[in-house]
């Protein structure tokens, strides 16, 4: 503490990261720490979840089961996978960590509205995350994530109420994040930064944000229905009772598919400033993006009875979420065909960010339209519980979702850490994810239009030949995922060399230092012009004059 | 009550004072509209009960949040947000009632 003292003073003031005493850690109220807590946090979940999911693949190789033992040991490991990385990585992967540390500093603020409150939001997450480690320990659920009802309030005998717990838990620590989130844009912008003049990253953050404060309750409520179910019978999913289990499908998916929308709008604010930054031009139509992000956490509460066609819900209502679910499309498509007019005539680069920006929007848009098949009443009927849902949705959650993840960390980890990593290995690893998630996921898509089930561990011969080529690929993603973590480790080793602006991108978190100081800004900060006033004859100039110096 | 007078003041921006009179009247309001809640359950309406027990419970709410919640003298964010909140609640209900009204329309066993 007294080391650091004096060069507040003196010299510039010290980054973020120079106190390093763990109490400076576990007290810290600054956006970045958290944002660097949450980055530890969830990285970790995430190799927990993909080390389950290894297990997965691996008994999947073969048509018996032998890997695991049992078919109870195996739904008890799709459902740890489940909910770990749903609700440990994918809600709070994006938002919790880059949110956290970006957004004060695109709107030019010093802090969240709320520091404290951000802080707590991290333990909430920490106990409802060790309580998942509890549950992993001692014996695992085995409902699905989905915890449908009568099966986990009447006849599931694992952990399914600490599991209960544990979710309405961690759903707060979502709330908290939102609501943070929605009253720092309201309130702490710089002057000058008028709405339409916020990044889209902030647009898309504020659109997950309202998602966040809107849903989590209803999860909230719909766990707690379950667990009281539990103990106390009161028959709101009973039947004999006078309740219905359907109900209880109503009130998880009102939150949990507006969750797919937490997990992806995040990825959407990823890739609208990594495209305009690596194709050197403003992105096409800001205000269609920005309020697409808005429209998207709106019309995404109207469409999830899609989740339900065949599980006893009256075919009129399945006639209108199917009507709706073709709707929310719009906006989704309305992103898609900009980023690609943004690349039009740009002068594009394919830096290690820009590749999985470019790999989210291909895996993206098929996980996207699967999804327009599956919300037609008809096809659904066909492949409902099949591989293909888990296809598609992990052509939105991996394909989407941990992309962007990827490609924010690589884009922003000179700012975060003031270093640059190896070029090369970056590169290499992003071509090994989208080579290893296709060749893991497409053959899903084949495996479920033939019929195979999910949630089994047993399948006909038949079906082994994709199976294997999805292990196979699994183990591509897998090495995809873990060479990431060694260089970027390493990179932590070497010297502050990333300087201010190494992909020279507009936005005020790159008019700062890398790492930040602890305040973000040394003086007011006054915004006076749009974001992304990229050039792209500029850039085209720049490149000319580079190679006439090489020939020259 | 000088101190009182004070602290006033200085929420004036944020928090305006309700005169206790206001209080008493609502309280006096949701006093009668629950004896209007007991007395039109014994009287013969049928299958509107449910309506109209549900009318006056909204009439309550709607009085509670506007005045004992402090929204009718909030900012017009403070608007949107409850407007939003109860639309939010709106649609769950909504969209649920969509499916148990028309379940059984088609004569489709389970549809
Ligand atoms: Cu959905």
């Amino acid at each position: 503490m007294s080391a650091s003292a004096p060069a507040r003073h003196d010299g510039p003031p010290a980054d973020y990261l120079s106190e390093s005493t763990v109490k400076s850690w576990l007290l810290t109220v600054d956006h970045k720490r958290i944002g660097i807590l949450y980055l530890i946090s969830v990285t970790t979940f995430f190799f927990v979840g993909g080390v389950i999911a290894g297990l997965m693949r691996l008994e999947l190789m073969t048509p018996r089961g032998d890997v695991l033992g049992s078919a109870d040991t195996y739904n008890r490991m799709f459902t740890m996978h489940g909910v770990i990385m749903i609700f440990f990585f994918l809600v709070p992967a994006i938002p919790a960590v880059l949110g956290n540390f970006l957004l004060p500093i695109m709107i030019g603020a010093r802090d969240l509205a709320f520091p404290k409150i951000n802080l707590m939001s991290w333990y909430v997450y920490m106990i409802g995350g060790l309580m998942g480690v509890y549950i992993l320990l001692h014996g695992g659920i085995d409902t699905g994530w989905t915890f449908y009802t009568p099966f986990s309030s009447m006849y599931s005998n694992t952990q399914v109420v600490t599991a209960a717990l544990a979710v309405f838990i961690t759903g707060f620590s979502s709330i908290l994040t939102g609501l943070n989130f929605v009253v720092t844009v309201h309130t702490m912008r710089a002057p000058g930064m008028t709405w339409f003049r916020m990044p889209l990253f902030v647009w898309s953050h504020y659109a997950t944000a309202l998602i966040m404060v809107l849903g989590t309750p209803v999860l909230a409520i719909s766990v707690v229905l379950v667990g009281l179910e539990r103990f106390f019978g009161v028959g709101v999913f009973d039947p004999k009772l006078g309740g219905d289990p359907i109900l209880f499908q109503h009130l998880f998916w009102f939150y949990s598919h507006p969750a797919v929308y937490i997990m992806v709008l995040p990825g959407f604010a990823v890739v609208s400033e990594i495209i305009p930054c690596f194709a050197r031009r403003p992105i096409f139509g800001y205000r269609f993006v920005a309020f697409a992000s808005v429209a998207i956490a709106i019309f995404g509460f109207l469409v999830w009875g899609h989740h339900m066609f065949v599980s006893g819900q009256s075919m009129y209502a399945g006639a209108v979420f199917s009507i709706l679910s073709f709707l929310v499309a719009i906006p989704s498509a309305i992103k898609v065909f900009n980023w690609t007019a943004t690349l039009y005539k740009g002068s594009i680069k394919f830096d290690t960010p820009m590749l999985y920006a470019l790999g989210f929007m291909g895996l993206f848009t098929i996980g996207g339209l699967t999804g327009l098949m599956l919300a037609s009443l008809a096809i659904d009927v066909h492949v409902h519980d099949t591989y293909f849902i888990v296809a598609h949705f992990h052509y939105i959650m991996v394909g989407g979702t941990v992309m962007a993840y990827l490609g924010g960390i690589h884009f922003w980890w000179p700012k975060m850490t003031g270093r640059m990593y190896s070029d090369l290995w970056g590169k290499l690893s992003a071509l090994l994810v989208f080579v290893g998630f296709n060749l893991t996921f497409f053959p899903q898509f084949l495996l479920g239009y033939l019929g195979m089930p999910r949630r089994y561990f047993e399948y006909r011969p038949e079906f082994q030949v994709l199976n294997v080529m999805s292990t196979a690929g699994a183990t591509v993603l897998a090495v995809g995922m873990v060479v990431p973590v060694i260089y970027l480790l390493l990179s932590l080793r070497g010297p502050k060399n990333a300087g201010p602006n190494p992909w020279n991108a507009t936005g005020l978190e790159w008019q700062i230092e890398s790492p930040p100081t602890t305040h973000n800004f040394h003086e007011p900060v006054l915004v006076t012009c749009e974001p992304y006033l990229y050039s792209p004859e500029e850039a085209e100039r720049e490149y000319a004059h580079a190679q006439h110096d090489h020939v020259a | 009550m000088s101190e009182l007078h004070q602290s006033s003041e200085a929420h004036e921006q944020s928090h305006h004072v309700i005169a206790v009179k206001t209080y008493v009247m609502i309280y006096w309001v949701l006093m009668a509209l629950l004896l209007a809640t007991v007395l039109a359950s014994d009287m013969p309406l049928g299958g509107a009960h449910l309506l109209v027990a549900m009318t006056i419970a909204l009439i309550k709410a709607i009085l509670i949040v506007l005045f004992f919640m402090h929204v009718y003298y909030s900012a017009p964010l403070t608007w949107v947000t409850a407007v939003g909140s109860f639309l939010w609640v709106g649609l769950l209900l909504g969209f649920l009632l969509s499916d148990y009204f028309t379940r059984g329309w088609l004569h489709i066993l389970g549809k």
